[in-house]
């Protein structure tokens, strides 16, 4: 046997290694590079290099009306096109003060919670891929298709929609969506019942992930982190309650807070949130007005009055915010678009650091980040 | 948090008057803009308004620029949110657009690193003391700022 001595020389103990996770990595679920310097299999630093899927959507805002903006801010987050969507609708409808018919938000609310629970099971599925466990997202995704065809039934897509337009929405909704979004939430309580027996109580899970990447409420005030993040760090902070938009005030529900601050406190976050959102589109479709879904009076093009505006929405991530800022012209002077998953990710370096690699990797999977929400 | 958006304002006013250059602070209608409370200030002004919102629980929620170029100017946008209170606060300060420079506030808000460096991408507008201007989302050799008014690709 050889001495270890023999292939390790004294002082290279302390040496560390470069390692770069992606840009083409399956666990970055997307087009992102970490470049990680690493002391064996801890790391001493991690820093995320983004910008690889850039796409200037701010520029491209300043150069097209703002109808034609409208489909780019579905293709941000493209697990959460309705929430980025909202925002930017009612961004225009603040500054050009368009009352929005009551139906309209509504479902505006319907639709919205759909794609929250969609893309919800989009991170389950692919966050447990991460982990090792195969079979998950395949139920996952059986019952994301469920959502997928109900709202293609309506919008015409099944993630990059365009369903709401300035004053409504471009289409009501039918008794085929009506009854298919009834049949979806009672199917999906059993099944989340489900997920909770196989996935959350499974023991391997939970060694995973309890205790893992702590984050303190504090780092996410100083970052900026909000969404599933800043709630599984034990803050009540959700958009739809602190700026409250819509119609959210007339429904009940609750805000899922845990106060772990670890990846298994995120985790718990995102599946009550599915049932919360089942909540509200319950309450939704009960409650659901009678009346236009579209405005009467605006503009086929619209000029909105000199002025800066900002409309945030919680999306699937976090909170997303559009600031316009007008000069009464027909095409914005500029668009500023805040993501969730940017300053979400800004934290992964001081948050990483110390960890063991595949301790890292559940911390990034339980950060639920979509790349182009990133880059923009 | 105990206080009033106009405690909260006039808080700040005070605080800015101790700084030589100081600011403006007003309320302004959240149902119009989407935001609680305006304050236009100095660029010397900025790492005092942080730290005066740092010290009251407000979080970072983004730094971004705007070009105003017949005015000459390039303004830099700081947005905080106080997670309990629900309130978001604007922070504005306006720069010589030939010499656009301003001090970071990524002592005081760590998070205020990679949006200080996007800034810098698509405006040029210079960080002082900013650990690390590199291209941040435009490839690593970029050498122009594409949301300047003047740009051509």
């Amino acid at each position: 046997m050889i001495a270890p001595q023999a292939i390790c020389p004294e002082g290279t103990r302390n040496e560390t290694f470069v390692l770069n996770l992606g840009p083409q990595h399956p666990a970055t679920h997307g087009v992102l590079r970490v470049k990680l310097t690493m002391d064996g299999e801890y790391i001493t630093r991690a820093e995320p290099v983004v910008g690889y899927i850039h796409r200037m959507q701010e520029k491209m805002a300043e150069n097209r009306t703002y109808a034609r903006f409208l489909p780019n801010t579905s293709r941000i987050d493209y697990l959460s096109a309705m929430a980025y969507t909202h925002a930017f609708v009612a961004a225009v409808e603040r500054a050009a003060r368009i009352e929005v018919p009551a139906r309209a938000e509504y479902i505006r609310v319907v639709t919205s919670e759909l794609n929250r629970i969609s893309s919800h099971l989009v991170w389950f599925g692919a966050f447990l891929l991460d982990l090792g466990g195969f079979t998950p997202l395949l139920y996952a995704f059986d019952d994301r298709e469920r959502i997928l065809d109900l709202l293609e039934g309506i919008s015409g897509s099944r993630l990059t929609y365009c369903y709401y337009r300035f004053g409504g929405l471009c289409n009501d909704i039918d008794e085929d969506f009506i009854k298919g979004t009834h049949d979806f939430v009672a199917r999906m309580r059993p099944r989340l019942k489900m997920y909770r027996t196989l996935v959350t109580d499974n023991i391997i899970l939970r060694k995973r992930l309890i205790g893992i990447g702590p984050i303190s409420q504090e780092m996410c005030r100083r970052y900026g982190a909000t969404g599933p993040v800043i709630r599984g760090s034990g803050v009540a902070y959700d958009v739809r309650k602190a700026e409250p938009y819509s119609v959210y005030p007339e429904f009940n529900f609750d805000v899922p807070v845990f106060p772990e601050g670890d990846s298994m406190a995120r985790y718990l976050v995102r599946m009550a949130e599915m049932e919360q959102s089942l909540r509200i589109i319950e309450q939704a479709l009960d409650k659901l007005p009678g009346g236009p879904v579209m405005a009467s009076n605006v503009p086929r093009v619209l000029k909105l009055p000199a002025g800066d505006y900002c409309c945030a929405v919680e999306a699937a991530r976090g909170r997303f915010a559009v600031r316009i800022i007008s000069d009464n012209k027909e095409i914005p002077y500029r668009v500023k678009l805040r993501t969730p998953s940017f300053s979400n990710l800004s934290l992964f370096e001081e948050a990483s650091q110390g960890m063991m690699l595949p301790d890292a990797l559940a911390l990034m999977g339980s950060l639920d980040l979509v790349i182009p929400d990133i880059d923009r | 948090m105990n206080l009033t958006l106009q405690q909260l304002a006039d808080q700040l006013s005070s605080g800015f008057a101790r700084e030589t250059a100081g600011g403006v602070v007003r309320v302004v209608d959240y149902a119009r803009t989407g935001c609680h409370l305006e304050a236009a200030v100095w660029p010397s002004a900025v790492v005092c308004a942080a730290e005066l919102l740092d010290q009251r629980g407000f979080a970072l929620d983004t730094i971004t620029g705007v070009d105003w170029i017949a005015e000459g100017e390039m303004e830099v946008i700081y947005d905080y949110f106080h997670a309990t209170a629900g309130w978001r606060i604007v922070i504005r300060s306006r720069l010589p657009r030939g010499n656009p420079e301003i001090p970071t506030i990524s002592g005081v808000f760590p998070g205020a690193d990679w949006h200080e460096r996007e800034t810098h991408d698509f405006f040029g507008i210079r960080f002082l003391g900013h650990p690390d201007l590199r291209p941040f989302l435009l490839p690593e050799d970029a050498d122009y700022h594409p949301l300047r008014k003047d740009f051509t690709a």
